[in-house]
């Protein structure tokens, strides 16, 4: 079934889009999946008299470009996720979302416990007066002697997010792990309809506070693909530096809590304030350590002055030569080698199968980078290789954030080096009506996808954001099947997932 | 009894957490950090002190037991242990094994109090402690039995005066076996790096941490002054092999074996800045290879 397809950041027409049959739309997904497409978005839409549209938005990493479609339902459809395992989580959201029951869905549960947004419909026939509370439902068990239950959280030691982890164990070792989130949603997506607005681009910077610039990128691509005006080369630049500098920051952050979780102290405090280092060099360019207020649809709102740059470049060489000696510490210690290594692993069928992104993704193996395959703004002329390991244990994961680190970081400096002249700012016009738009933006965590439709008056009819997180949830569930309950912490870390970027 | 042997007690009552602060001052100066004050644990201790408790519902006499019985065996502990050549408070034949059953009676309330909580966390830490220790004791037992061999009498004091010069001159391999072990089994006893990470929060990976989270208050302050006491009673006993004192100078030998056992503080300080936490699963091999060591020396001086 042939479908139209398109590239990060383009316009398609409403009318041109793909509205297939419920059943065509089902092979057209399953056939695409197996074919090696990955589902970058699976999402209920309201349509015309309370009928609901599905849309569908695949990648296809291999031949890169993606393609949409769409099928209309009542209220329940054959569920995607027996034959094609990555719409399992979508499923689950959609039922949630508008009542629609994806019949023969293996383990329908809501993921993050709110009432339907159609009034009336309900995926589980719970009456509206009934009161939803978060995590409160049927875990998955495992019976008999010698097996016991650890429930974890929502109030967690450390200071994390809240989230709710169910284990099924068997003394040490692991038999399943049950994810259950919902307690950070904020309902973030229904407050964007009829957008964009003064509130917008602040919603899309606090998606997930540590992905500011990677969200609030995505956002103004996809306005800046929909008012047809392209961002200035400069704050393209600048964008892709602040971009990188977000992934450096957390990355560094990352190896360090890792080898603060195995006890390895120097790492562990050396990242801990090379983070905070690099940190400030975003807080240099817009005076936000998160990079708030950087990223504008249209452009940045900060220039980077002579002054500034050179400021940044030797921050960055100082910054970058102490990462180097901390993280190299890491390798070069056997105690930390032997808790990485083999801890936590994934294989690579089920990555492939679960529709990993992200560092998690290429620590199986698969070669998966936004920024590569669907480059958009600066990545169109500056490419950064994609950093791939094959081994898919906290070791992989840690590994290819070393390689990402090193390559941002020369990525960082030949932007500096050679920025474009010219402004920073281009006003946008009117947003186009009737259209939809799918952006991408690499985040450090993974792949960001922004799917945005306007109604006739060029006003979001619908917004849809999907974080990396989403997709990886459930990797994260399959890393500790038959590890050891204590390696739990260092697995969790090595994902180092967003709690309120899935609940949104 | 001599009123001397009253000054050890007295000294590990004084300055047991201080050897805390010193761990703590020497990963910080690793970690490039200024750290905590030395005196930390005191003011913990004493604002725990100055604490209410509280208590779940659901436990009973044996959780407000726990920490109470295992502070007091701790110090029952510290009464039977020689140090800086004085002979211990108290002693006898065998007073060894009443010392290594003494911790165990501690360990048992511990665990006894965390399984009273019902928490399924309380519960894995009880079974790790219970599974971690059962190793650690043979890997002790076994090495003061070398050195009971080797001093031909079945009392720590004695076993520890007859451990002089001479005794390293002749038997120095054994012994150096017998204090490798006990190295080991202090890291463990006082959940230490690489067996456990005394400053992690979290509670799937920890040990002895995970087993006291219930308690609060002055019962939690019992439980950090009866870490602290059984840090300075393996690090005495470690200090009593490597470093027999042996001048007729009482307070020269008080300050070498004092000086011996912040030496320890440091070493267990370095550990910690230098390596990771081993995998729990590899733990018991490091612990079997500890009694392996034990066996070693007894079988040397056996011979």
């Amino acid at each position: 079934m042939n479908l139209a397809s398109f590239h990060n950041s383009r316009v398609v027409p409403l009318d041109k889009t793909s509205r297939l049959s419920v059943a065509d739309f089902r092979r057209a997904v399953v056939d695409r999946v197996a074919r090696g497409w990955r589902l970058a978005a699976l999402f209920g839409c309201p349509a015309a008299d309370r009928r609901m549209g599905l849309h569908a938005v695949m990648a296809n990493h291999d031949a890169p470009q993606l393609a949409h479609c769409s099928c209309e339902v009542e209220d329940a459809y054959p569920a995607l996720t027996p034959d094609c395992m990555q719409a399992h989580w979508f499923e689950r959201e959609i039922a949630e979302q508008w009542g629609i029951r994806p019949e023969g869905h293996p383990w329908l549960k809501p993921i993050r416990f709110h009432a339907s947004h159609r009034t009336g419909n309900d995926a589980w026939n719970r009456a509206a007066s009934d009161p939803i509370l978060p995590c409160v439902t049927d875990f998955y068990q495992v019976q008999g002697n010698e097996v016991h239950e650890v429930a974890v959280g929502p109030v967690h030691a450390g200071v994390i997010e809240p989230g709710h982890f169910r284990f099924q164990c068997h003394g040490e070792d692991v038999f399943h792990l049950e994810i259950s989130l919902g307690y950070q949603h904020r309902g973030v997506e229904r407050a964007l309809k009829g957008g964009p607005d003064r509130k917008t681009l602040h919603y899309m910077e606090t998606l997930a506070g540590d992905t500011t610039i990677g969200h609030s990128l995505a956002y103004a691509q996809a306005l800046e693909s929909l008012a047809k005006r392209h961002a200035p080369a400069r704050a393209a630049a600048i964008r892709g530096i602040a971009l990188e500098l977000e992934r450096l920051a957390n990355h560094v952050g990352d190896l360090g809590a890792l080898a603060g979780d195995v006890g390895f102290l120097p790492t562990a405090s050396f990242c801990g304030r090379l983070r905070g280092d690099l940190l400030n060099m975003t807080a240099l360019l817009c005076g936000n350590r998160f990079g708030r207020n950087l990223v504008l649809p249209g452009g940045a709102r900060f220039d980077v002055e002579l002054l500034l740059r050179s400021e940044l470049l030797e921050r960055l060489e100082q910054a970058m030569g102490d990462v180097r000696n901390a993280v190299e510490l890491l390798w070069e210690t056997p105690s930390v080698m032997a808790r990485f290594e083999g801890t936590g692993r994934v294989g690579h069928e089920t990555a492939v199968s679960l529709g990993l992104v992200g560092p998690a993704a290429r620590a199986c193996g698969i070669s998966r980078d936004a920024r590569y395959e669907f480059p958009s703004g600066i990545f169109h002329f500056a490419h950064i290789p994609v950093s791939v390991w094959p081994s898919g244990d906290v070791f992989a994961r840690a590994y290819v954030r070393w390689l990402e680190i090193e390559r941002s970081a020369l990525f960082i400096r030949q932007q500096l080096e050679s920025l474009p002249v010219g402004p920073v700012f281009n006003e946008l016009s009117a947003l186009q009506p009737n259209a939809m738009t799918v952006s991408m933006v690499e985040g450090w965590r993974g792949e960001i996808c922004h799917v945005v439709m306007t109604d006739e008056q060029g006003r979001f009819r619908f917004y849809k954001v999907v974080d990396p997180s989403f997709h990886n949830w459930m990797g994260l569930a399959m890393a500790l099947r038959n590890q050891q309950i204590s390696d739990f912490p260092l697995c969790n870390k090595s994902f180092n997932l967003s709690y309120c970027g899935h609940d949104l | 009894m001599k009123l001397l042997s009253l000054i050890h007690p007295f000294l590990a009552l004084l300055l047991a957490p201080l050897l805390l602060g010193v761990i703590n001052r020497v990963k910080a100066v690793f970690a490039g950090r200024r750290g905590q004050p030395l005196l930390q644990a005191y003011y913990d201790i004493w604002k725990l002190l100055g604490k209410g408790a509280v208590y779940s519902r659901t436990t009973t006499w044996v959780f407000r037991a726990g920490p109470v019985i295992g502070l007091t065996a701790v110090i029952s502990a510290l009464m039977v242990l020689p140090f800086a050549g004085q002979s211990g408070v108290i002693s006898f034949s065998c007073d060894f094994v009443v010392m290594a059953y003494l911790l165990g009676l501690a360990r048992f309330f511990t665990i006894a109090a965390a399984l009273d909580t019902g928490s399924s966390f309380e519960g894995m830490g009880a079974s790790r402690e219970a599974q971690f220790s059962a190793l650690a004791e043979p890997a002790l037992l076994l090495g003061l039995a070398a050195l009971a061999v080797q001093s031909s009498s079945l009392s720590l004091s004695d076993i520890f005066t007859q451990l002089n010069l001479q005794a390293w001159m002749k038997v120095g391999p054994a012994i150096l076996l017998v204090a490798a072990a006990m190295a080991v089994v202090l890291l463990a006893e006082n959940s230490r790096i690489p067996v456990d990470d005394p400053n992690t929060h979290l509670e799937l990976t920890m040990i002895h941490e995970v087993m006291v989270l219930d308690h609060g208050g002055p019962d939690f302050a019992y439980i950090l002054y009866g870490a602290a006491l059984k840090l300075w009673l393996f690090a005495a006993l470690l200090v009593n092999v490597l470093m027999p004192v042996q001048a007729s100078n009482v307070p020269v030998n008080f300050a070498v074996a004092l000086t011996g056992m912040f030496v320890a503080a440091i070493g267990v300080g370095v550990v910690e800045s230098i390596m990771a936490r081993l995998r729990l699963l590899k733990v018991p091999q490091l612990l079997v290879g500890a009694a392996v060591l034990s066996t070693l020396a007894l079988v040397l001086l056996l011979r």
